[in-house]
């Protein structure tokens, strides 16, 4: 900041502009502010409402029925255990990859934040063909493992792989730059007073990245519940044993049973406004412990 | 013994050995091992019958229609998603904080849940598509039109997320001095603060395009599918693989990763260059 210099700060009133010098007329500012918001509320809004509009068409207690079908049941429960696997890891990874890049000079660490950013330059379909290749029946490595009674595609350990796949970059995008910015200054001292080396991770670090982490958790975790391109490849969509909620909400809506489509996916929405407003509280509460407030 | 102590950093930091076999060994069983599985299927089928696979009528309709449509809505994210960047820093008005939250839907919201509520509003006697097609004669629901909303919705947060740090940043004072020089509003920002903003808003764009060209449940609803009309890349290798066909979804997949990588190569030389640009002036 410079320090405004005496002329600036008191200006005779007569020259005084109705706008100031870095800022635009008021009329464009309202005509700006006005196109905004009305493109914001037919792109954002209106989907919202309409979801929830079709599915309480015929009324709540018909929406809250469909959900308790066995079916749906089934989706629901595998898409909470697939969240709970995939989310989990990717949070182990997310932290031993920031501290690997974070805490230690070595060569090979700008090729590993490429590695790990790349699934966000694959298209999920794409993805999920990668671990059909690698896992699928028909290769070498699925093959061996369908005959030891392990099939990963068209099973849950393929789901589970394809969700990773897609939410892998997450937590480690979130940790990594807060933990370049704090140092290692403080875990080193913790060593120097006698700490062991989980002690000092578990009293130094972990406090220091709760709240970041805590961050990257819940946008993995949306992605992982809604995650559908991947899993819609990976999943052989067998009702009630792998159709995820995502799955679900396709074969229900191409059979016309829109009420029962559109309320698995009011559930859907729920989460996703629940995880904003999480989101949101955090980046009000302890924006100077998020590294990354105002990104993705 | 173990490879990994050779590359083992002087520090005395502890942990090392096991944060490397972490994330070295989920780093290759999710990402690496699939992607090599892709790279190496490509591979046995050859260059030449990748390329006959590729340019059959059908896949090209579909490779183009993908990369046209994630083009136009980019494009339109990007001039939007600047001025709403602009909007939420330097104006005031009420209910702004909620309006900033409400930015990262599309990020929230599952893609399956976006695309039959698009469909839902813009289908024929839908409550925007009904109006749009009495009024215009406008079809936006199973049309190449729905495909660019689809993607205008996914791709929305990323240009207003890497452009709103950066307008936060400039300091007004460098405003002021423009205005004290005699330049209008307009001109200073055309000339001081877009140039200021360009490599953060390439950025933006060329994240917003590589979400577009994947992108796969949000657009299958509204799409339609006709095949070579409206039928998107991911929906052809999920077409391809459905048929067991296995080697002409690898083909399209190859294809897709190809000229994503060629796109974002090419954004980043724009980016070096403009950088350049910037600062010899």
């Amino acid at each position: 900041m410079t320090v405004a210099s005496p002329h600036l700060l008191w200006t005779p009133p007569r020259f005084r502009a109705r706008t100031g010098p870095t800022e635009e007329p008021r009329w464009v500012r309202i005509l700006l502010t006005a196109i905004v918001l009305a493109v914001l509320a037919v792109l954002l809004l209106a989907p919202l409402a309409a979801v929830l509009a079709e599915a309480l068409g015929q009324g709540w207690r018909v929406a809250l029925a469909s959900l308790g079908e066995h079916d749906a049941r089934a989706a629901i429960r595998l898409t909470l255990t697939v969240a709970a696997i995939a989310v989990p890891l990717n949070a182990v990874f997310g932290i031993a990859a920031a501290w690997l890049i974070t805490k230690y000079h070595w060569r090979g660490k700008a090729l590993l934040l490429t590695l790990i950013d790349l699934p966000f330059s694959v298209s999920p379909v794409v993805a999920g063909l990668c671990v059909v290749l690698l896992f699928g029946a028909h290769s070498a490595l699925g093959g061996w493992l369908v005959a030891h009674g392990f099939p990963v595609v068209f099973a849950v350990p393929g789901i589970v792989l394809a969700t990773m796949f897609i939410t892998f970059p997450f937590v480690a995008r979130e940790l990594v730059p807060l933990m370049t910015e704090q140092g290692k200054a403080e875990e080193e001292a913790a060593l120097t007073l006698g700490a062991s080396g989980w002690r000092m991770f578990l009293t130094v670090t972990l406090p220091k990245i709760r709240w970041a982490l805590l961050y990257g958790v819940l946008l993995s975790n949306a992605r992982a519940m809604g995650e559908f391109g991947a899993v819609a490849v990976v999943s052989g969509k067998i009702r009630g044993q792998t159709a995820t909620m995502p799955i679900m909400i396709e074969m229900l809506y191409n059979e016309y049973l829109s009420v029962a489509a559109f309320s698995m996916a009011a559930l859907l929405a729920m989460l996703a406004l629940v995880t904003l407003g999480l989101k949101t509280a955090l980046e009000w509460r302890h924006a100077d412990q998020l590294a990354a407030t105002a990104r993705h | 013994m173990n490879p990994l102590r050779a590359l083992r950093p002087s520090s005395p930091l502890p942990g090392w050995g096991l944060a490397a076999g972490i994330t070295l060994s989920m780093l290759s069983l999710v990402v690496l091992l699939p992607i090599g599985a892709l790279l190496l299927r490509a591979a046995q089928v050859g260059p030449a019958d990748l390329w006959a696979m590729i340019a059959r009528p059908r896949t090209t309709a579909a490779l183009l229609l993908s990369f046209r449509a994630a083009l136009v809505a980019a494009l339109f994210n990007l001039v939007f998603g600047l001025a709403l960047a602009w909007v939420l820093v330097r104006y005031r008005f009420p209910g702004r904080r909620l309006i900033d939250a409400a930015v990262d839907l599309p990020f929230a919201l599952p893609t399956a849940v976006a695309g039959i509520a698009l469909t839902a509003l813009y289908a024929p006697n839908g409550a925007l598509g009904a109006p749009l097609l009495q009024w215009f004669g406008l079809r936006v629901a199973y049309t190449e039109i729905g495909i660019w909303i689809a993607l205008v919705f996914v791709g929305l947060p990323f240009v207003v997320r890497t452009v709103q740090p950066v307008i936060q940043e400039i300091e007004t004072e460098i405003e002021e001095v423009s205005a004290t020089l005699g330049a209008s509003r307009l001109t200073t920002l055309r000339r001081v603060v877009l140039p200021m903003l360009l490599p953060a808003l390439l950025t933006g764009f060329a994240l917003a395009l590589a979400r577009a060209v994947g992108e796969y449940g949000s657009v299958i609803f509204i799409a339609g599918n006709l095949p070579g009309v409206t039928e998107i890349a991911p929906l052809l290798i999920v077409i391809r693989l459905e048929e067991f066909d296995y080697d002409g979804a690898v083909a399209i997949a190859m294809a897709m990763l190809a000229i994503s990588f060629a796109l974002l190569l090419l954004i980043n030389l724009i980016q070096v260059w403009s950088r350049r640009m910037t600062a010899e002036a």
